[in-house]
């Protein structure tokens, strides 16, 4: 039985185009996946993230074990902001990447992936049992009674405080990954200004029984703005365009950050953490493989997941492998990403895509793929 | 959802159309596929010349989301492709019964075509 997120009626209701994905029962698209991507570059658009996990860690000893079993810098946030992270193995490979936001001094909020959620709970479990002090950090497993959506686009800043008249602030006054508490029919919602596409936008976490509304009132003050519903379809080629990892597809737990060129979000400098002394010393020997981005040089069929990548000079080996591919509806081409041998990672390298036994000329390309013009 | 199915075609399980027309048959994707499929982007057609065998995979339609083999309904040597597939492969989506035809058969065991789905049939085979 596939899961369903609070919002599946809302979804049935748009005649939403619905899929699998990940054991969760979402919706692809409504309108059309180009559609729906065209309408978050140049307006905005809303998406159902419900399916991603939510995760508590509260008390005087959060911040410490925090920066212990992530690889950015806790210690970094002040209550109000959140950044991106990456939870490792001592190996220095990704259990998950997510974001962490510090909603007060004692209390942070962690979201994480669908597919990972109880085996972030079960990793972080494990390593607060071990941890000095760890009794003074509760962890609590929220992803049932939370859910969560993404408002995505340009216009999107012109609108979403027609949802909070009840609040004193403006999330339109939110900087870039900072968080807030808003009230909306007469509950607490989180609303951060981070997202998946590249784009300006905000990500708004609620209580279950409450999300529902929000989607309405969001699809309401949107309306005159263009905002239209869209689905992971449109989220997968929206993220892609503009280079971020997907877990599963860029990240897993026998790749490190370093390899994954997410570097920036690895402090080594901070201090003892899980995985450090694995990734300090990959990052003084190099990686043997590096994630390139690439772009299609001729009118193809679409790279997709798993097609070789072979040297333009040929070989009797691939060079590596696509994890992401898609069309690009924002260039009209076909995309991807993928790990190749460090030699090739540089932009401009000329490479071949392997489609269907024939090999298609490519050219790797700087990150991210897509910039706004 | 209404599904759009002509009563004047043909149809095969595996959501091909067929038009058949003086020993030559006229092959695309119906209505219920391309909406299946999402937004068509690349549609890569069988060489003119080329002999099929009905049920072989002869095409290949790619959406955003996937790649699928297209089959051939029926026996034949493929004798026209639709060269406005290449420029605008959204035809598909947009006018799956007419500009998004895929190629042209003559047909080699115009019997088979028996075998063939009516709309009748194939509008219970896609209903919920």
């Amino acid at each position: 039985m596939l899961k369903r997120t609070p919002l599946f009626a809302a979804h049935q209701k748009l005649g939403a185009h619905l899929v699998e994905f990940g054991g969760w029962e979402m919706p692809l698209c409504y309108s059309g996946i180009i559609e729906e991507h065209l309408a978050v570059r140049a307006a905005a658009g809303l998406f159902d993230i419900s399916h991603m996990g939510e995760i508590s860690a509260r008390g005087g000893g959060a911040v410490d074990f925090l920066n212990f079993v992530l690889t950015n810098d806790a210690r970094k946030l002040q209550p109000g902001q959140g950044q991106y992270t990456i939870l490792c193995n001592e190996r220095g490979g990704a259990m998950d990447d997510l974001y962490a936001y510090r909603l007060d001094d004692a209390e942070f909020l962690l979201v994480v992936n669908a597919s990972r959620i109880e085996a972030d709970f079960a990793w972080f479990t494990k390593q607060l049992a071990a941890f000095p002090g760890g009794g003074a950090v509760e962890l609590k497993n929220r992803s049932s009674e939370l859910a969560a959506v993404a408002v995505q686009g340009p216009k999107v800043a012109g609108f979403i405080d027609d949802c909070f008249p009840a609040s004193a602030q403006t999330a339109a006054a939110l900087q870039k990954n900072e968080i807030a508490r808003f009230n909306f029919a007469g509950r607490i919602v989180f609303v951060s200004r981070t997202g998946y596409t590249g784009e300006d936008g905000f990500e708004i976490v609620a209580e279950a029984e409450i999300i529902e509304a929000l989607w309405d009132k969001l699809l309401e003050v949107g309306h005159a703005a263009g905002l239209k519903p869209a689905g992971l379809g449109a989220r997968d080629t929206l993220r892609t365009e503009v280079c971020y990892p997907l877990y599963g597809h860029e990240l897993d737990e026998n790749t490190t950050p370093l390899e994954a060129g997410l570097g920036y979000f690895v402090a080594l400098g901070k201090g003892e953490f899980v995985g450090h002394s694995a990734l300090a010393q990959q990052k003084a020997q190099g990686t043997t493989r590096k994630l390139a981005a690439f772009k299609m040089a001729e009118r193809s069929a679409p790279p997709r997941p798993g097609y070789s990548i072979w040297s333009a000079a040929g070989g009797a080996e691939p060079i590596g492998r696509v994890t992401s591919g898609t069309q690009s509806p924002s260039l009209s081409m076909g995309i991807g990403l993928g790990f190749v041998a460090p030699e090739f990672s540089p932009a401009n390298t000329a490479v071949g895509i392997e489609i269907r036994g024939r090999r298609v000329p490519a050219v790797t390309v700087p990150r991210p793929i897509y910039r706004r013009s | 959802m209404s599904e759009n199915v002509p009563a004047d075609l043909k149809y095969a399980k595996s959501h091909e159309w067929v038009r058949l027309e003086d020993g030559t048959a006229t092959i695309g994707i119906t209505d219920h596929a391309q909406h299946e499929l999402t937004d068509v982007v690349f549609v890569e057609l069988p060489a003119p010349g080329r002999k099929v065998a009905a049920g072989e995979a002869c095409a290949v339609v790619e959406s955003v989301k996937t790649a699928s083999d297209i089959y051939s309904p029926l026996s034949g040597e493929v004798v026209a492709i639709n060269p406005e597939l290449a420029k605008r492969p959204e035809l598909v989506n947009k006018e799956p019964y007419l500009g998004g035809w895929f190629f042209k058969l003559k047909l080699t065991q115009p019997s088979e075509a028996e075998r063939l789905l009516s709309a009748e049939s194939y509008a219970s085979q896609i209903s919920p």
